[in-house]
């Protein structure tokens, strides 16, 4: 299938752009009350796309829409039903999924602030802005929404904490790079690991990894003749195209009591108490890799000489963990490993590693193809900073709740994120490892009696040292599965709720 | 080294009575669909010789789908099936089975059709069996006691490393303290090693004569089988060419029933049930077939994984309805979705040589390639023929079988007289 340009102009900006020019942001969530007045509040909706601005624009709206959104606006519900299983399922519409997600416990959505059971808003409208102009645009935006049939649920609110998420590490290190040109060719196994992903992995309506078009409301042409052509599927219009599905999950995290924790596991070695606090999260305070740079450079990462320093690594060379833990946070959201285990090379020696021979290690293979399961993250901060002594102190009575906005675009949602969360993140078996599941994002809860409240440090010279009794630094608050939808589809979506 | 083996009872239910057969089972269950391993209908527990068990009701919901190759569909029954996978025998399980759960399954059984009341239930179990074409055990020989054991050895010596220090102990003196520590336990009665069992002679014998017996026999017919193969493969393409992919999504209100199933303990069951494709080729192609791979997991595929998928405990192909429908039955650990991708991403070529003869499969290219890996359609062929399992057993929940293979090279390390440097400081990384 030949590639066809993507078009900027009918995405939204986020698929392309962090926004971290336009500091401060809120997420505003929804419910609509009248679909008509909706509608034409979102015809002329003032949405940014993902076309570079010069200047770079001062503020930005992004829209997206949850099944109950999209059913409320009328959309038909044979077009709903083309979208996939998990979003018309929801975050929370089936208990399998939240235990698969770790939503159980404190973290179980019968607590959550929103999205919970009965509570999952219709639409978020994202708005950002440059220091100092978001309040005046986010009150006369609310004027409008409230007077074209939405009622505002709540306002998530984020914090600019300057690049740093609230435990104090460098955040947003590494991104997938998405392969706008179509440069990228997807047959054929994958030897190497490299950072480069189709992109029908980030947006619908293009060729994921498995060069196929991942499912999405199709639309016969004479039903919507303004909406983008389907590339696999001739006479039909993409209502998918140049959208993609966004996870919201509102993560509130126990700063001090992790600092407070590696404090007391380290008899409050100021040293020893940071090196563990890396080790759990998997890089450097500052970023940086905790693996040493390569020898060789692998383009996994962009171009940047920043970027080369902080992503030109895999864990190939690091099989046994000794430099940076199996179960640190960032090597659990991405092994960076390729389709066969390293080493693998040629005809003979994929053939015999195809028909599962040739391991030289216990652990081989246990993690393979990362590229089926890769997020774009567009999460923010929320709540106050605090400093390096502030971690370190019992929490006041009127401390301010803090954590993060999590957000992330992805076209599979099963594929993409549920799997990195269920099977890396709170998988108390990921790499071979037992009794541990994320030692930031892990619930604590045990499963089938078999306790994830450890955290195994390997050693380069003898036993793993084995952390016991981590506590819980994460509760969920919130989440919702949306539909960030392409330009053209938004529009399509407001004539809907007109007609 | 003590066999494992498998049995598999299968009998039409009596219409009238499968909402009675439904309750019972469901009170067998202590959250839905996961056994309760001491329920009075089948205290599963008491048989220490069983890795994992289920009740499956056999309801071919796609049996419409034959109307696309132009045949009609079977007529529709629903069996019930019972399946053990475990140690030694199935003659033997039978019997006990018989012997301390017979009232409880003969109020099972009686739900179906060809029951009589005074039967002989081990007979009737046994004239009631239906034989795997293709089964797998992922470690052969590996006795549900041994599992149970080495998983015991491997957490006192966990908890043994994190107590005494051993920060500065080089591996062979961690090794050698370790071995001191399990000899004191053994002595102490806190830690048991059974010796594994001698093998039975006629297993032995019957296993060599199949180890030899097949490749002669390939090699005596090859020349046959060399002179079809143009015409295989002329067939198989044209098949192949205009065969129907029949993939929608499955139903939303069936795919919750499974999930709610799966994920309650860090082992999951997997049961599928399809037609196969029409017609003496597909069937003959598939009787082949697994006749072939069975040789795959009796011999080579034994000791820890399946071509690269080292997830899956028991697995087994069987043939029903005179050879109509394909049953597959598959324990293997963490969630569907990570298990779909394992077939896709690592084994699509060893499933789509099996399934794509199955009704609707996904299109193949020359038996091994596509298929499975147009991945949205084979995750939705998958769900589509999935069936619930109204009842599921598994003896060791929380131990993965990656953690039986570590836990077994634990064991084998501490029963090692001699080991090099290199050797010890390998082992020492497995805790």
């Amino acid at each position: 299938m030949a590639f066809t340009q993507a078009d900027y102009q009918d995405m939204q900006g986020l698929l392309r752009f962090g926004y971290g020019a336009l500091t401060e942001a809120c997420f505003l969530l929804l419910r609509i009350e009248d679909a008509a007045a909706a509608g034409l509040w979102l015809e002329g909706a003032p949405l940014a796309t993902a076309e570079v601005q010069i200047p770079p624009p001062a503020k930005a709206l992004q829209l997206a829409f949850t099944c109950e959104g999209l059913r409320k606006l009328r959309v038909a519900e044979e077009t709903v039903n083309g979208f996939s299983a998990e979003f018309l399922s929801g975050m929370v519409g089936d208990e399998n999924r939240s235990r698969r997600l770790g939503d159980i416990g404190e973290s179980a959505p019968q607590h959550w602030q929103w999205g919970g059971p009965g509570n999952v808003p219709d639409m978020v409208a994202m708005i950002y802005a440059r220091p100092g102009q978001l309040e005046a645009w986010k009150l006369s935006l609310e004027d409008g929404l409230k007077a074209s049939g939405f009622v505002l649920l709540q306002c998530l609110p984020t914090t600019d904490m300057g690049g740093v998420e609230p435990f104090g590490f460098v955040d947003g290190v590494s991104q997938p790079q998405l392969d706008w040109e179509g440069r990228r060719s997807t047959s054929g196994d994958k030897l190497t690991y490299e950072n480069l992903c189709a992109l029908g992995e980030f947006v619908l309506g293009y060729p994921n990894e498995y060069g196929k078009n991942t499912g999405r409301p199709l639309i016969s042409k004479q039903q919507a003749a303004d909406l983008p052509d389907a590339e696999d599927a001739a006479g039909h219009a993409d209502l998918g195209r140049n959208g993609t599905y966004m996870v919201l999950r509102q993560l509130e995290q126990d700063v001090r009591g992790f600092w407070r924790f590696a404090d007391a596991q380290t008899n409050s070695d100021e040293a020893a108490r940071l090196d563990l606090a890396e080790k759990m999260v998997g890089r450097r305070i500052t970023g940086d890799p905790l693996l040493h740079a390569r020898a060789q450079a692998i383009t996994v990462g962009g171009t940047s000489a920043d970027d080369a320093r902080l992503n030109d690594f895999t864990y190939d060379e690091d099989r046994d963990g000794t430099m940076s833990p199996m179960g640190a946070h960032v090597r659990r959201a991405n092994p960076r490993n390729s389709d066969f285990s390293a080493g693998t090379h040629g005809l003979w020696s994929k053939l015999v590693h195809m028909t599962g021979f040739g391991r030289t290690y216990t652990r081989e293979d246990i993690i393979a193809s990362t590229r089926f399961h890769r997020l774009l993250r567009r999460g923010r901060e929320y709540g106050s900073k605090l400093t390096a002594e502030q971690r370190l102190e019992q929490a006041p009575p009127d401390a301010v709740v803090t954590g993060l906005q999590f957000a992330c675009l992805n076209a599979n949602i099963a594929r993409q994120f549920e799997f990195v969360q269920n099977a890396w993140l709170m998988g108390s078996k990921f790499d071979g490892l037992n009794d541990e599941s994320d030692p930031l994002l892990g619930n604590r809860e045990q499963v089938a009696g078999c306790p994830v409240d450890k955290f195994s440090v390997p050693s380069a010279h003898g036993v793993r040292k084995q952390i016991q009794n981590v506590p819980r630094f994460i509760t969920v608050r919130g989440g919702a599965y949306f539909f960030l939808p392409g330009v053209r589809a938004l529009r399509y979506i407001a004539r809907a709720a007109r007609i | 080294m003590t066999p494992q083996s498998t049995l598999m009872v299968v009998a039409p239910i009596e219409a009238s009575r499968e909402a009675e057969l439904r309750h019972l089972l469901a009170r067998m269950n202590s959250e839905v669909g996961v056994a309760d391993p001491g329920n009075p209908l089948l205290p599963f527990s008491q048989f220490s010789t069983l890795h994992f068990a289920r009740f499956v009701i056999l309801d071919d919901a796609t049996a419409e789908d034959l109307r696309a190759y132009g045949a009609d569909p079977l007529p529709p029954t629903k069996s019930l099936a019972f399946l053990c996978d475990c140690d030694g025998p199935a003659d033997h399980l039978r019997g006990e089975l018989a012997k301390r759960a017979g009232d409880g399954l003969r109020k099972i059984f009686s739900c179906c059709l060809e029951f009589p009341a005074d039967c002989d239930l081990e007979m009737w179990m046994e004239e009631h069996d239906k034989p795997a074409a293709t089964a797998y055990t992922n470690w052969l020989g590996r006795t549900v006691m041994q599992v149970l054991e080495e998983n015991d050895l491997r957490s006192a010596l966990v908890t043994q490393l994190q107590s005494s220090t051993h920060a500065n102990a080089s591996p062979q003196q961690v090794w050698r303290a370790l071995q001191a520590f399990v000899a004191s336990e053994q002595r102490g009665g806190r830690l048991v090693l059974t010796p594994p069992s001698p093998t039975p002679w006629r297993w032995r014998i019957k296993d060599l004569l199949h180890l030899f017996g097949v490749p002669l026999l390939l090699l005596l017919v090859s020349p046959l089988l060399l002179l079809y193969l143009p015409f295989f493969l002329i067939q198989l393409r044209l098949r192949e060419s205009k065969d129907a992919e029949i993939v929608p999504r499955a139903d939303a209100a069936f795919v919750k029933n499974l999930a709610s199933r799966e994920d309650r303990i860090l082992t999951n069951q997997f049961s599928a049930y399809g037609n196969l494709k029409p017609g003496t080729f597909r069937r003959w192609t598939l009787i082949f077939l697994l006749f072939a791979v069975n040789y795959t997991t009796r011999h080579i595929y034994n000791r820890g994984f399946l071509a690269r998928v080292n997830t899956i405990h028991f697995a087994r192909w069987v043939f029903l309805d005179n050879r109509k429908r394909l049953f597959f039955a598959s324990n293997y650990d963490g969630s569907l979705e990570s298990y779909m991708g394992d077939f896709i991403n690592k084994v699509a070529w060893g499933l789509n040589l099996v399934f794509s003869n199955g009704v609707g499969y996904p299109k193949t290219y020359w038996l091994v390639l596509d298929g499975a890996k147009d991945e949205q359609k084979f995750k939705d062929y998958i769900r589509r023929h999935q069936l619930p399992s109204e009842v599921w057993y598994d003896a060791t929940p929380g131990i993965t079988a990656f953690d039986m293979e570590r836990n077994s090279r634990i064991r084998d390390g501490i029963e090692e007289h001699a080991m090099t440097d290199a050797e010890v400081a390998e082992w020492v990384k497995l805790f």
